[in-house]
């Protein structure tokens, strides 16, 4: 294992992740938060690893319950993000009857209506 | 060959991370970030999937069938809810990687010794600390936003309590330094869930005395602890992959957590050990204070003859889901030909961007969401500024008031503009339990009741009123 490198990419990656997400905009925090945290569940792939080995039973399982608490991360984290960002529009925009941002708004309501 | 493709698809998918942050710089393209990352993220899983040493398919099948089923409806949750869905990503995300360093500790002790170098055992200490104390301190997080009755809301505080968490993480560090030098004497398999045990108990005792004004700025570092998390465990598998995505996560989690921490005006060592949530204690009052109420009706008529609205939302607008009675208001405004701003502080709310995410939810257009620097500049031209379940982020006592608590806080300056009418549910001072001198100003009327209806009637006023022009 080269020491070395390893941490090279890490200094180096830290360094792209400060100047993109700088320029973030300021509106779309909460979809960044879930969309960072869907691409960090990408530790999917350790676990795939430890799973899918040859490796004793005890340690599979470990792999297992791993596996799927990264799938979850993925599978909402993806997900939520991008029903998130269909909700931001200009005001040109407004009314557009797009039949998929029209569902997605009914069923908030609903949940409103509920609580 | 098979190596050289794998190592290219990884390659390939920490671009596409990379472009999937680059992309979330404005509305407009950021749904283009989504796909990215979902791209890269296949990529990456069906290499790894596809490596030699994969032998056993079905538990992997059934692992990530079961990840569908439990994160289809995660994702569906009411946008309210967001704050403690995200926390619980988090959990996940910790969980995920303490179990991993785990199994992978287990495994070279019983298997390759000789794998366990200083520097893996540092990494991997590291892993499973950041991820076990992330995965309690998130589900405590959660708890909280979630209001789960057995964990405290407000926070939890008793004497000594940093001696005592700075001393529990001291002793899980020492505990984990003699495992990098031994990581295999005979010892060490049986000292390692001890570190284990340490670092769960530590996640919660962080969480416990934080209250909810600060859950901002702490969902943002526990999102930095997942992502370094994930970092650790680049360096154990020896994944490049991992480590620029665990990297471009805990950037992104100690950015937000900054710019929280800035909004407040405190440091990461003061939320996190200040216990800033207290009640304080109530000064003795030499006056009593009087509200001066207003009623619907009059609200309306002001509101009628005005030509520019701030609305100012905070938690309290989620709480009592008004984000939709707003827009109507909104809308009944805007038909008049009045110009409708919405203000929004960075620490609104319960995690950072929430009343973006809500007003954008009730279909109010992102352009007239308003940061607030630049808000403040217009807020003396503003003939109403509604504050909707915002508290703390317009107390001018911010600006005045030495021995106030959210001294030096930037506030969106609400008792510039001509009048100012606050939505409030009840009598009581807000979250961090601070009086508001912004309600007993010469210029405000309070309109009490839940926000919904409040604004409910608002536009009621507004729509019948309109007839009459």
């Amino acid at each position: 294992m080269d020491f070395w490198a390893t941490l090279y990419v890490f200094v180096l990656a830290s360094f792209i992740g400060l100047g993109v997400i700088r320029k973030v905009s300021r509106l779309l925090y909460t979809p960044l938060m879930s969309l960072t945290n869907a691409i960090s569940a990408i530790a999917v792939v350790g676990s795939i690893l430890v799973t899918g080995g040859d490796y004793p039973l005890r340690i599979r399982v470990l792999g297992a319950i791993a596996l799927f608490a990264s799938m979850t991360n993925i599978v909402s984290g993806f997900l939520i993000t991008n029903r998130m960002l269909k909700m931001f529009k200009t005001g040109d925009h407004r009314g557009d009857p797009s039949t998929s941002s029209g569902s997605s708004q009914a069923r908030s309501r609903g949940d409103g209506n509920r609580s | 060959m098979m190596f050289a493709i794998g190592q290219l698809a990884y390659i390939v998918a920490s671009v596409c991370f990379i472009f999937a942050l680059h992309w979330m710089n404005t509305p407009a393209t950021a749904r283009k970030g989504v796909y990215a990352g979902v791209a890269g993220t296949t990529i990456a899983v069906v290499v790894t999937w596809a490596e030699p040493t994969v032998i056993h398919h079905v538990w992997i099948v059934l692992a990530i069938a079961a990840g569908f089923v439990v994160g289809v409806p995660l994702s569906m949750v009411p946008l309210t809810a967001v704050p403690q869905r995200t926390a619980l990503s988090h959990a996940f995300g910790g969980l995920a990687a303490g179990l991993v360093g785990s199994a992978e500790y287990y495994l070279q002790v019983s298997e390759n010794p000789g794998n366990l170098t200083a520097f893996r055992m540092v990494a991997l200490i590291a892993e499973v600390i950041l991820g076990y104390l992330t995965f309690t301190g998130s589900l405590m997080a959660a708890g909280k936003l979630q209001e789960v009755k057995w964990i405290p809301q407000r926070p939890v505080t008793y004497p000594l309590q940093n001696v005592i968490n700075l001393l529990l993480i001291g002793v899980a560090l020492a505990l984990g330094a003699a495992l990098t030098l031994h990581p295999t004497a005979g010892w060490a398999p049986a000292l390692f869930p001890v570190v284990i045990v340490l670092a769960l108990l530590f996640g919660i005792l962080l969480i416990i005395p934080i209250g909810g004004a600060d859950m901002p700025t702490v969902i943002a570092i526990l999102n930095s602890y997942a992502g370094l998390s994930a970092v650790a465990m680049g360096f154990v598998l020896d994944s490049k992959l991992l480590i620029t995505a665990g990297a471009l996560d805990g950037t992104s989690g100690l950015i937000l957590a900054i710019i929280m921490c800035k909004a407040m005006n405190r440091s990461f060592t003061n939320v996190l050990f200040g216990a800033f949530g207290q009640v304080q204690q109530a000064k003795a009052a030499g006056e009593q204070k009087v509200y001066k109420p207003e009623t619907p009706e009059g609200a309306a008529q002001i509101l009628d003859q005005s030509s520019l609205v701030v609305i100012i939302p905070g938690y309290g607008m989620a709480v009592a889901q008004a984000q939709h009675k707003v827009r109507e208001l909104y809308d009944q405004l805007k038909k008049r030909g009045i110009t409708v701003k919405f203000a929004i502080h960075p620490v609104a709310g319960r995690m950072p961007g929430h009343m973006n995410v809500l007003l954008a939810e009730a279909d109010i257009p992102y352009t007239d969401l308003v940061e607030m620097d630049d808000i403040n500049r217009d807020m003396p031209q503003a003939d109403v500024a509604l504050v909707v379940g915002a508290n703390d982020v317009v107390n001018p006592a911010a600006r005045s008031d030495k021995a106030s608590p959210i001294y030096g806080m930037p506030i969106i300056d609400a008792d510039k503009a001509r009048t100012v009418f606050a939505i409030k549910r009840s009598k009581n001072p807000g979250f961090a339990g601070i009086d508001n001198e912004l309600y007993f100003s010469d210029r405000t009327w309070m309109l009490f009741g839940d926000a919904k209806n409040v604004i409910g009637e608002l536009v009621k006023e507004l729509a019948g009123g309109s007839g009459m022009h």
